[in-house]
């Protein structure tokens, strides 16, 4: 067996450098490389994402457009979604649903993102998508998981405002089940909510926003999403 | 020289006799973080396989050239570039187990398993042996992660792969899914491991005296 090709002599300080900047030279190539690679479909993979959260919190929309919240008002906008983004979804006729609206806010281990569909003239929730969070598995994580507490959200009220209750309790059309073992999580949700609320409900335009152009095969790509099982 | 080599022989003992995991109890952090679910074991398995052997290759093809002093600096940065290359690849191919995973993709940059391999065996053998290690190792890896990661599903939800395998009358063991049940396997595996082990050294110690041992046979 040949044994180390590493010989004790040293090395001028020159001939280290120099191959230290070769090996980063060549990963930063290969970094910008997979960068490049992947990069369209990552943004693809994004946008189908939200696409997908926007049509599953809104009843029957099968086409959506994207809207910014600016100085108090509502306008109409394209660039990259940020906090202040929001959706409006209407049906395969054009008529208006409701608004996609986000929220996010401290879960119990990390930022709980999420989107929930509001209908401003029932002044009701009808559905609502955890984003992104790092909640306890088995535990926090039910409040995508778990479809009975999902479904809290189907049909709920915002006045005056919603709260939690323990299991069992829902007696109002405001009031969410909290999810047994998972507290925090639930009231995490909800106190999200509440705030989004605050911020989006007194600032939607009173008329219902212009449908888009319509679009084609919009609703095509929904029955694709095998990957959200996990 | 001490033992004749065989590539296949380098594989093996990887994935049983010194398996990275149950016998050198290295790579903890990933190990107990990721294997809440068989599927989130399988992807770190092979997003750890392809860094490691990746870099045993490139390491063993180049170690005439790279000086013994940044040795490891040169091998971390060839470690960070896969690791970041599995980073994008995941993100873009599945982003809903990429963003269960979070932080432990880019931090298989710091698992001890790829950099020790390096260090204790690409640097020092030919490409096709250090290959073959990297296999093994990396493989070993994956084995281990799959074990935790199956009995901690079937356990904690009790699913495997997210099918289902008891009724609804299954109470799941919720632990098992929790850091402590990670914990909890690992050690019991651990304790087999040392068991089978310990029972070996007994035999062959037992056998030593009248014949000569079966293992290494290879030394000339």
């Amino acid at each position: 067996m040949s044994h180390s090709n590493l010989k004790s002599q040293d090395p001028s300080s020159s001939r280290l450098i120099i191959s230290m900047a070769i090996a980063g030279l060549f990963s930063g190539l290969i970094i910008i490389g997979i960068y490049l690679a992947t990069f369209n479909t990552i943004k693809a993979n994004k946008a189908r994402e939200l696409k997908e959260a926007v049509f599953r919190v809104l009843p029957n929309v099968t086409q959506m457009s994207q809207l910014r919240l600016e100085d108090g008002r509502v306008v109409a906008y394209s660039g990259d979604p940020d906090e202040n983004t929001l959706y409006a979804g209407f049906d395969n006729r054009g008529h208006f649903i409701g608004y996609a609206l986000t929220g996010s806010g401290a879960g119990f281990q990390d930022t709980i993102k999420m989107l929930y569909g509001y209908q401003p003239d029932k002044e009701r929730i009808v559905g609502m998508r955890v984003l992104d969070s790092r909640e306890t598995p088995g535990l926090g994580d039910k409040i995508y998981k778990d479809s009975e507490f999902v479904s809290n959200f189907d049909a709920l009220s915002v006045y005056p405002t919603i709260k939690v209750v323990k299991k069992g309790n829902k007696t109002k059309n405001s009031e969410v089940d909290a999810i047994t073992g998972a507290t925090i999580s639930s009231k995490a949700v909800v106190r999200i909510i509440n705030l989004a609320n605050k911020k989006w409900l007194s600032n939607l335009p009173a008329n219902p926003p212009e449908a888009p152009e319509p679009e084609k095969a919009n609703r095509a790509d929904k029955k694709q999403s095998k990957t959200e099982a996990y | 020289m001490a033992e004749k080599m065989s590539g296949y022989d380098e594989m093996l003992k990887g994935l049983w006799r010194e398996n990275p995991v149950f016998v050198q109890v290295l790579g903890m952090c990933p190990m107990l973080a990721v294997t809440n679910s068989a599927v989130n074991a399988v992807v770190m398995g092979v997003a750890t396989f392809f860094v490691l052997v990746s870099s045993s290759f490139l390491v063993s093809s180049f170690r005439g050239v790279i000086p013994k002093q940044v040795r490891i600096s040169i091998y971390v940065v060839i470690i960070a570039t896969f690791v970041t290359v599995a980073d994008y690849t995941l993100l873009a191919l599945v982003p809903a187990i990429h963003k269960e995973l979070g932080a432990f993709i880019p931090l298989i940059v710091a698992n001890c398993i790829i950099l020790g391999r390096q260090e204790a065996f690409a640097s020092k053998n030919s490409v096709k042996f250090a290959v073959f290690d990297a296999i093994g190792s990396a493989g070993g890896f994956m084995f281990a992660l799959l074990a935790l990661g199956s009995v901690r599903e079937i356990l904690g939800e009790g699913k495997i792969f997210g099918i289902p395998l008891f009724g609804d009358n299954f109470e799941p063991w919720i632990i098992m899914i929790l850091p402590p049940g990670g914990f909890i396997t690992l050690g019991l595996i651990l304790l087999f491991f040392n068991w089978v082990t310990a029972r070996r050294a007994a035999r062959n110690q037992l056998q030593a005296q009248p014949v000569t041992s079966s293992r290494g046979s290879h030394i000339q």
